[in-house]
């Protein structure tokens, strides 16, 4: 199971420069989509989920459309062609 | 022979060199921008001086970075220098103190962190590894987080022995006498003002320094308070008479004169800025009975404050002394705190300073 994971430029260099990435979901749920992720661009990886395999705070994702906190997490099932966007929140000074 | 000073902020890193003795100061930077540094050490041990940097993204979380290129290129470790075991469900939120050893062991730097944990590495800072003689201690969970969080703020290994001293806010100051495998807190004499009796831990001291020629004389800037041991820590006594004010975060001591060390007080708790808005550095050179101010070079109007890292002195002769405020703005002495000279204006807040005498 493929889906699309984009990400915004500043996390581009961590992936080879790209912002748009097909990734292999593996077991199907957005935890799963990140391990794969963390596998292949590890610095990738530690900015979206610290090492106890949580989302960071301050990191926004979204499932075709859909904030994952208001579904179901790291749990949220993901299927083929899913479009997963990471995205900074609004925050900081 | 080149000086040089490293400038963690609020939203980067500055570099200062000096190529004449300290005299005068080119500033370079940003170095990580926009990237809150905490903690920084400048690791003169190495053939190639090395600046290992705690940053924290503002999005992307805590990590430990590092140049030998004195800034001109940065690494960091794929997996995260430091990196909380699995079995502990834990997660680095924030690097708070990086510490080289001392040059008989040439590639240990230590790391204190929040949450409260205390780290160790034996390759100059790529990968650390959890002191679990302190994170299994059975105070732990109830050391409480400050102000500023649950973080051990001060990391001191002794040069000679195994001897291992920190401190945090709040639990207080805790001495391992075998490397970091048994720990022992050691406060008795420091008061706790926001308790109701002294505890035998729970403290909130706000920076630690040793004695230049007695392993066994600490000082300590507490939050509320300033002490003096003669034993290690197990007693306490308070060197504050002859202050403006007893509150404050950073305490420095000289790297090679017994006896000297420098604060830089508050007006009080509730009030945390300089007394009358003039910013002074307060030197003893008889470990704490007697102190003179310095106001050389120093501003009046000066409505801001030091925090407890950023404060520090250099390991040349005479010794140099420097510190930076929130308000941005960094200073200089190269003659152990008599006149200071200004390095920075309009920087971000100053988080930390450490400076080296560097080839």
């Amino acid at each position: 199971m493929t889906v699309q994971v984009v990400l915004p430029g500043v996390l581009a260099d961590l992936a080879d420069g790209r912002r748009e990435l097909e990734v292999d979901a593996g077991g199907g749920t957005l935890a799963d989509l990140f391990d794969t992720l963390a596998g292949q661009h590890p610095l990738l990886g530690r900015r979206i989920r610290d090492e106890a395999g949580q989302l960071r705070r301050f990191v926004n994702v979204y499932v075709d459309g859909d904030d994952v906190r208001y579904e179901q997490g790291l749990a949220t099932v993901l299927r083929d062609g899913t479009q997963v966007h990471v995205l900074p929140s609004i925050a900081g000074g | 022979m080149t000086d040089l000073i490293a400038i963690g902020t609020r939203k980067g890193l500055w570099l200062a060199r000096s190529d004449d003795e300290r005299r005068t100061w080119t500033l370079d930077g940003p170095h990580l921008l926009a990237q809150e540094v905490a903690a920084v050490s400048i690791d003169a041990r190495r053939s190639q001086p090395r600046v290992l940097a705690g940053i924290q993204y503002g999005h992307w979380g805590p990590t430990v970075m590092w140049s030998d290129d004195l800034g001109a290129t940065w690494q960091e470790t794929d997996h995260g220098a430091i990196r909380f075991p699995e079995d502990t469900g834990a997660a680095l939120a924030r690097v708070w103190q990086l510490r080289p050893d001392s040059a008989a062991r040439p590639d240990v730097v230590w790391a204190g962190c929040e949450p409260h944990s205390l780290w160790r590495s034996a390759d100059g800072g790529a990968s650390f590894e959890l002191v679990r003689g302190l994170w299994d201690h059975p105070h732990r969970p109830t050391w409480e987080p400050g102000g500023g969080g649950a973080a051990i703020h001060t990391v001191l290994p002794d040069p000679d022995t195994d001897r291992v001293v920190v401190a945090m806010s709040a639990g207080g100051v805790y001495v391992s006498e075998d490397g970091g495998a048994a720990w022992e807190p050691r406060n008795r004499g420091i008061a706790a003002g926001f308790l109701p009796e002294e505890p035998e831990y729970g403290q909130c001291v706000h920076k630690v320094a040793i004695d230049a020629g007695d392993p066994e004389r600490m000082y300590a800037q507490n939050h509320g308070g300033v002490y003096r041991t003669d034993d290690g820590g197990r007693k306490w006594t308070s060197i504050a008479g002859g202050l403006p004010a007893d509150f404050g975060f950073p305490i420095v001591s000289s790297p090679r004169t017994p006896g000297t060390a420098w604060v830089i007080p508050l007006v009080a708790d509730m009030q945390r800025v300089p007394p009358e808005g003039r910013l002074r550095v307060h030197r003893t050179r008889d470990a704490g009975e007697t102190w003179t101010s310095s106001a050389a070079g120093l501003p009046d109007g000066s409505w801001t404050s030091v925090l407890r890292d950023a404060f520090c002195a250099d390991d040349a002769d005479p010794t140099g002394v420097y510190l930076g405020t929130r308000d941005g703005c960094v200073y200089a002495s190269a003659d152990e705190g008599e006149t200071f000279t200004t390095v920075a204006e309009h920087l971000p807040d100053v988080l930390t300073v450490r400076a080296a005498r560097i080839p």
